[in-house]
């Protein structure tokens, strides 16, 4: 407990930040390199054709972690939100800032590998279906935040603002989620069994469940990667950065 | 305290009828255009009823919202009550609850001519007040936290649609949905308490976030 409360204090500090993630940043990076390679060539090499859908279901090794992950970018931060309204921790708005692009791009990526299965497989680019729906939601929870920050113009504002925004959105994601859900099942769309996920086999499974942890290990990397040259631009003026940069200039 | 407030907000409502017209005008003239674009006649206009019905209570809101704080915000009332008020969330509060009664409410009483004009039937009206009177004020209290984050902007419009549209999706479905199951026959009473239960979660949200967003805006100044 002592130590947990030690590294939340710690967090505090940019400077800290930047200095322990350069680690983590490395750690993800293999991690994600390795668990995508393997994923992928485990994914479209070996693992079984699906005995409807053919080749095409290979997509899912793309579509369905990147759904998955574009999720948890969202919540990550609703989290960073709170964090940066109770503790008024400016590494939380950092977090907002870096997680923004990344989720926005890794929800755009889903619908498009969603359409891109959706054409072989049901035999259409587009169908509101209850999944694609809430995707796209979550894409324009996505957007409005962005629009959002881009019309503030001081930083400290623009972070609260923002913090507000993910932290409601964040509360009303399952809401959404379970309305449009029920409102499918009541239009009894055409029976996409494939979304129910039934019993897959492990074949297919274990390289899924790779990918996944891949992406989301790909999630971290990214998103600490931009918190780190956000700290960097934001703390530009302070004596540490500058004495970093002259340091690796003399050498 | 909350009476003097009550009082304040609907006199100043009351003196300035254009808040309370004017939205009421861009919905029957929503619902004119409809009827006008739409090819179908008589049954197939009913089966877009529900949908239309609420796609116009949705903009209508969104329209007044963008208001809710706007007045307040520029003349500096607002600065005064978050300086000198005990309880700003009170004074926000009493604010959205006006919003809605002159947006929400008047909606629910003009339902049945509303849903008249776009062919609903007689006793199925009754279940469109029902549905407007239970999903409105989600609208509202949800819709506050945009407007009480856009009201820094002289035009803060679209970006108010784009932050608050989204969240209004659950409402626009169970409230769409419990139309579409009277007229077809089918029950509805799980929509209802759905909308319902969205209200109630957005009271607990809103004009709490509101309040926060605010004095985020308050700042910008």
């Amino acid at each position: 407990m002592g130590a947990l409360k030690e590294f939340w204090h710690k967090l505090g500090s940019p400077r800290w930040f930047f200095q322990i993630s350069s680690g983590w940043v490395t750690g993800f990076g293999w991690a994600a390199g390795l668990l995508i390679a393997t994923g992928v060539v485990w994914g479209l090499g070996f693992a079984p054709e699906d005995y409807q859908q053919g080749n095409s279901v290979r997509i899912m090794y793309v579509h369905v972690p990147a759904a998955m992950v574009s999720q948890s970018v969202y919540m990550g931060m609703g989290v960073a939100g709170l964090v940066l309204f109770v503790w008024k921790m400016k590494l939380a708005d950092v977090a907002i800032a870096a997680c923004l692009p990344f989720g926005m791009v890794l929800t755009a990526l889903a619908l498009f590998s969603g359409g891109v299965w959706g054409k072989p497989t049901w035999g259409t680019w587009w169908d509101w279906d209850a999944r694609t729906v809430s995707t796209l939601v979550l894409l324009f929870l996505f957007i409005g935040i962005y629009a959002l920050r881009e019309a503030i113009e001081d930083e400290e504002i623009r972070g609260r603002a923002s913090a507000l925004v993910a932290m409601v959105g964040t509360i009303n994601i399952p809401i959404i989620k379970y309305s449009v859900e029920w409102w499918n099942t009541l239009h009894q769309s055409a029976s996409f069994t494939l979304t129910e996920k039934p019993a897959m086999p492990p074949e297919m499974y274990l390289p899924l469940l790779v990918m996944v942890l891949g992406m989301y290990c790909f999630a971290g990397h990214n998103i600490l990667s931009r918190m780190r040259l956000e700290v960097l631009r934001r703390e530009r003026r302070t004596q540490w950065v500058r004495t970093m940069f002259t340091e690796d200039n003399a050498v | 305290m909350i009476g003097s407030l009550f009082r304040r907000e609907l006199t100043v409502l009351l003196r300035n009828r254009a808040n309370l017209v004017n939205p009421l005008a861009f919905m029957f003239l929503g619902i004119l255009l409809f009827a006008v674009a739409s090819p179908a006649q008589g049954e197939g206009r009913v089966l877009y009823a529900p949908a239309i019905l609420w796609l116009i209570v949705l903009l209508t809101n969104l329209l007044s919202l963008d208001g809710l704080f706007r007045r307040d915000y520029d003349n500096g009332v607002l600065e005064q009550i978050y300086t000198s008020a005990d309880v700003p969330f009170m004074v926000v509060l009493v604010r959205i609850i006006v919003q809605w009664m002159s947006t929400g409410l008047v909606m629910v009483l003009l339902a049945p001519v509303l849903g008249l004009l776009l062919g609903i039937d007689g006793g199925d009206l009754l279940i469109v007040v029902m549905a407007l009177l239970l999903g409105t004020p989600a609208l509202s209290f949800l819709g506050a936290v945009g407007a009480s984050l856009t009201v820094g902007f002289s035009r803060g419009g679209v970006l108010l649609g784009l932050l608050v549209l989204p969240l209004y999706l659950p409402v626009l479905i169970f409230g769409a949905s419990a139309i579409q199951e009277q007229i077809s026959g089918a029950g509805n009473t799980a929509q209802l308490y759905w909308l319902g239960v969205i209200s109630m979660l957005s009271l607990t949200i809103g004009p709490l976030a509101a309040t926060a967003g605010l004095k985020i805006s308050l700042q910008m100044q």
